[in-house]
């Protein structure tokens, strides 16, 4: 029963910052039509600037919460300004190779910066313990990022449905010409989303930086689960994302720790069977693309 | 001219996400029949195009060719039967040449789609290329023939649009505005092939043009908000007090915008 | 036409005669650069002949070549074993992914192909009974096929030089056959090829199937070549490589794919001996050719030759598939 509870708030912890991580992947593919392959490289940024912030303070993480999204936000504002607004014209799927080119000039940058070796981040004291709940002690920084989650989702929401730029962004997610009859300047709707799009990915680095650790490679590996969660979620849908990041969350969590040689096989598995049951993912729209 | 049905539509209805673009749509056509549709824009006549050629399924109702339920049928399928459309929006293959277009429609006709390892060459397939000379030669395309599509005029990729379909050799052909945008001298010559095309082929049009539209059709179908608001003879259909107050009246914006 | 034969000939006379006047380490580099050749041409037949981006392409070059190693392991180092079950593997593998991903189109297949070889990639990873897992597959014996011995690096340049011209002749043939251009057509406009009354869906899953079963002898020539695999080669960066050849070397032209893979090849091997950061330089040379040279080598060559024959009247305009163009 306890290992339960505690697959369970791992699982939805690990769903949540796929989640934080997904949802700019998902809004950038959703406004711009351009599949950020280089996302997954923002999203490593933001964790090792994580770690430069905290590697002589743990307490420094609280700085980093917010340094390090801004950081890779300036960055994602830096390409769409030089790299992606100069390149509308060639079309979406020139944009996706040009950003898969820079996810392997991020991996270098990175490299040169950080190195090759595996690192950590340690978290301040008022996280790194542990907190009791419903009988039970819980790693303190795990429920954390499941409120962050719940906190971002509920944002979302709330800008989503709530006000202009989130009206503007939901016409924009349901049909992209919906953007220019509104009369705004479709140009800094794509440059604010990307921006966005960056910020979320920042946090998402730095939320993820103390339980899954900084490694080469990490950009690549969870860009592909963020896609698992896009394709499965369904395009142009906040909710859909939520509900496919939990639930990739505790499938993946729940196979590691019961069959763990199979545990990616299990979200792959999920993903086909989905496709196959609802092509536009669970929450989806009509593919678009 | 009495023959048997080659095309029943019955209660066919469309709707998208609560929007009924088609009401309750039933009619026949007979073999042969020149159909005529106009009907002022948003009547939903494109949208009946693609249920018929089934790039759309119907929410409701049923279709049927030759006797046969084809309602579900997918559309490559119904192309190959014999009800072949052609498009409002030129939808050609652009950066191919004219013959290469066109040679993609014959050689389905002749089953040649599964030969892999056999170069498609003039030498190798002389009937296959002579039928594309004379289609070209008929339509006055010879000259553009190694031409690439996007290259020629607006009027010539129009004229394209319209051979592809004919050239599949159909039983039913959906034309959709068909002189669209095309020049006074254009749109007669395309009159003119298409008045000449053989008797036992079903034709319907689409079309803006009522000129064209009266001058080939027997039969005139007048859609308006999804529904048939008049069938029948084309004088019947000119002099009819609804479509003059519904359609001529939006003439002229149509003819000022295009 | 003529010039084009007797170009081909003295192209194939010069890579025959390259055991005679190169070192073996630059015999090696050419035998990988033929081996990716086939890989990159493989690929190329979905992406620049049927306009249909896959990111998952290295699935079947290590399904192929993990079969082919297991089989030389296991049964017999005899090629004419190793090879067929490298294809029957391979084609099954790609029958199955195919199914599924003949559902989806645009960037959704771009997706799904790149999950399914990641899928593939942890199967390898973590089978390691059956793969040698993160360490890789080593040990396997070198080939042999009829008697000759293949350890012997200038007999399996020949052997894969062969099956290098077979693939190219057969897959010139093959995008100028009435397939192949239903191919293009369905590149081009699929929307229309179904109005003229093709199945698309099943000439795509044919299409799948061709570069998968290609794929996977590329893979099943690189086990013979190196003795070793490891997952790294089936890695998602894999499949990325030989996306980036093919769009370099120029998308949907025979040519094209095999000088991306050279060009590839021989930039690792000069730029890997003074700098670390391989990834950075390919990713700028590849973002350069995205922006600057969509239609990648062949298109530079053929603006260069078009622009020297532009004066004679004769010069029938070649026009270039940039399938980049497109919007997807």
């Amino acid at each position: 029963m306890d290992m339960i509870g505690a697959q369970l708030v791992n699982g939805l912890s690990y769903g949540m910052m796929l989640f934080v991580i997904t949802c700019g992947l998902a809004l950038v593919f959703g406004i711009l039509g351009v599949l950020n392959l280089a996302h997954g490289s923002l999203y490593m940024i933001g964790a090792y600037v994580t770690y430069s912030i905290t590697v002589n303070s743990a307490q420094n993480f609280w700085m980093a919460l917010i340094i390090a999204p801004i950081v890779v936000a300036i960055l994602a504002f830096i390409i769409e300004m030089t790299l992606l607004r100069a390149t509308y014209h060639l079309g979406h799927l020139s944009q996706v190779l040009l950003t898969f080119g820079l996810a392997y000039i991020f991996h270098d940058i990175a490299a040169i910066i950080w190195g090759s070796n595996v690192l950590s981040v340690a978290l301040p004291p008022s996280l790194a313990g542990t907190t009791v709940l419903f009988d039970q002690s819980f790693p303190t920084y795990r429920l954390v990022v499941i409120g962050i989650g719940f906190l971002l989702a509920a944002g979302l929401w709330y800008v989503q449905e709530k006000t202009r730029w989130g009206a503007i962004i939901r016409a924009g997610l349901s049909d992209k010409e919906m953007i220019s009859a509104l009369g705004v300047n479709i140009k800094l709707v794509f440059t604010v989303v990307f921006v966005i799009g960056g910020f979320l990915a920042g946090l998402g680095g730095v939320i993820a930086a103390p339980v899954l650790g900084l490694y080469p490679i990490m950009e690549f590996q969870t860009l592909i689960l963020a896609l698992v969660v896009l394709v499965i979620g369904g395009l142009g849908s906040i909710s859909g994302t939520f509900t496919a990041a939990i639930l990739i969350g505790l499938v993946e969590t729940f196979s590691k720790y019961l069959v763990p040689e199979l545990s990616l096989f299990f979200v792959y598995g999920l993903m086909a069977v989905v496709l196959v049951v609802k092509p536009n993912g669970l929450l989806g729209k009509k593919v678009a693309a | 001219m009495k023959s048997e049905p080659i095309l029943q539509v019955d209660g066919v209805a469309k709707s998208f996400g609560g929007l009924n673009i088609l009401k309750n749509l039933t009619f026949d056509v007979r073999k042969g029949e020149r159909i005529g549709i106009i009907g002022p824009n948003g009547a939903g006549k494109t949208t009946f195009y693609n249920l018929l050629a089934g790039d759309l399924d119907p929410s409701k109702g049923t279709i049927h060719y030759c006797g046969k339920n084809i309602t579900s049928m997918p559309n490559y399928k119904r192309a190959r039967t014999g009800i072949v459309r052609t498009f409002q929006k030129n939808n050609l293959l652009t950066e191919l040449t004219v013959l290469e277009n066109l040679l993609l429609v014959l050689q389905r006709k002749e089953g040649m789609g599964h030969i892999w390892f056999k170069r498609r060459h003039r030498k190798k397939y002389p009937s296959l290329f002579q039928k594309a000379d004379e289609l070209l030669h008929t339509w006055g395309l010879e000259q553009q023939t190694n031409k690439v599509v996007k290259s020629l005029s607006y009027g010539e990729q129009r004229q394209i649009e319209i051979l592809l379909g004919i050239a599949t050799e159909p039983n039913v052909l959906l034309l959709d505005e068909p002189t669209a945008g095309m020049s006074q001298a254009e749109t007669d010559y395309i009159v003119d092939l298409l008045r000449k095309l053989p008797k036992s082929l079903t034709l319907m049009i689409i079309e803006h043009d009522l000129d064209v539209v009266f001058g080939l059709a027997d039969r005139m179908i007048v859609l308006y908000n999804g529904e048939i608001l008049v069938e029948g003879d084309p004088h019947l259909v000119r002099n009819d007090k609804r479509v003059n107050d519904i359609y001529i009246g939006q003439e002229a914006d149509l003819s000022a915008s295009s | 036409m003529k010039k084009g034969i007797v170009l081909t000939a003295a192209v194939a006379l010069l890579m025959g005669l390259a055991p005679f006047f190169l070192s073996l380490f630059h015999l090696n580099l050419f035998t990988e650069i033929l081996i990716l050749g086939i890989f990159s041409l493989s690929l190329n037949v979905l992406v620049g002949y049927t306009g249909m981006v896959s990111l998952g392409h290295a699935a079947f070059f290590g399904v192929g070549a993990y079969a082919a190693g297991i089989a030389a392991k296991e049964m017999s180092p005899n090629l004419l074993a190793t090879l067929p079950i490298a294809l029957i593997a391979t084609i099954m593998v790609a029958a199955v992914i195919g199914m599924f991903c003949m559902k989806v189109s645009g960037f959704y297949f771009l997706m799904l192909t790149l999950a399914f070889s990641q899928m593939i990639y942890s199967f390898i990873h973590q089978s390691t009974d059956l793969t040698g897992g993160s360490n890789g597959l080593s040990g396997i014996p070198a080939p042999v096929a009829g008697g000759i011995d293949f350890s012997n690096p200038v007999l399996l340049f020949y052997f894969i030089l062969g099956v290098f011209f077979s693939v190219y002749a057969g897959l010139s043939l093959l995008v100028h056959s009435p397939f192949g251009q239903v191919l293009v057509g369905i590149r081009e406009n699929e929307t229309r090829m179904r109005s003229m009354g093709y199945n698309t869906t099943r000439y795509k899953y044919a299409s799948f199937i061709i570069a998968g079963a290609l794929g996977g002898l590329a893979g099943s020539l690189y086990t013979s070549f190196n003795g070793f695999i490891s997952p790294i080669d089936v890695y998602w960066t894999m499949s990325g490589s030989v996306l980036i050849m093919v769009i370099i070397g120029g998308a949907g032209t025979m040519a094209g794919p095999v000088l991306g893979a050279a060009l590839i090849v021989i930039l690792e091997t000069i730029v890997s001996s003074y700098t670390h950061s391989w990834m950075m330089i390919i990713g700028i040379i590849f973002i350069i050719f995205v922006v600057f040279f969509p239609k990648g080598l062949t298109g530079i060559a053929q603006s260069i030759m078009h622009r020297m024959t532009r004066s004679k009247s004769g010069y029938k305009e070649n026009h270039s598939k940039a399938v980049l163009k497109k919007n997807a």
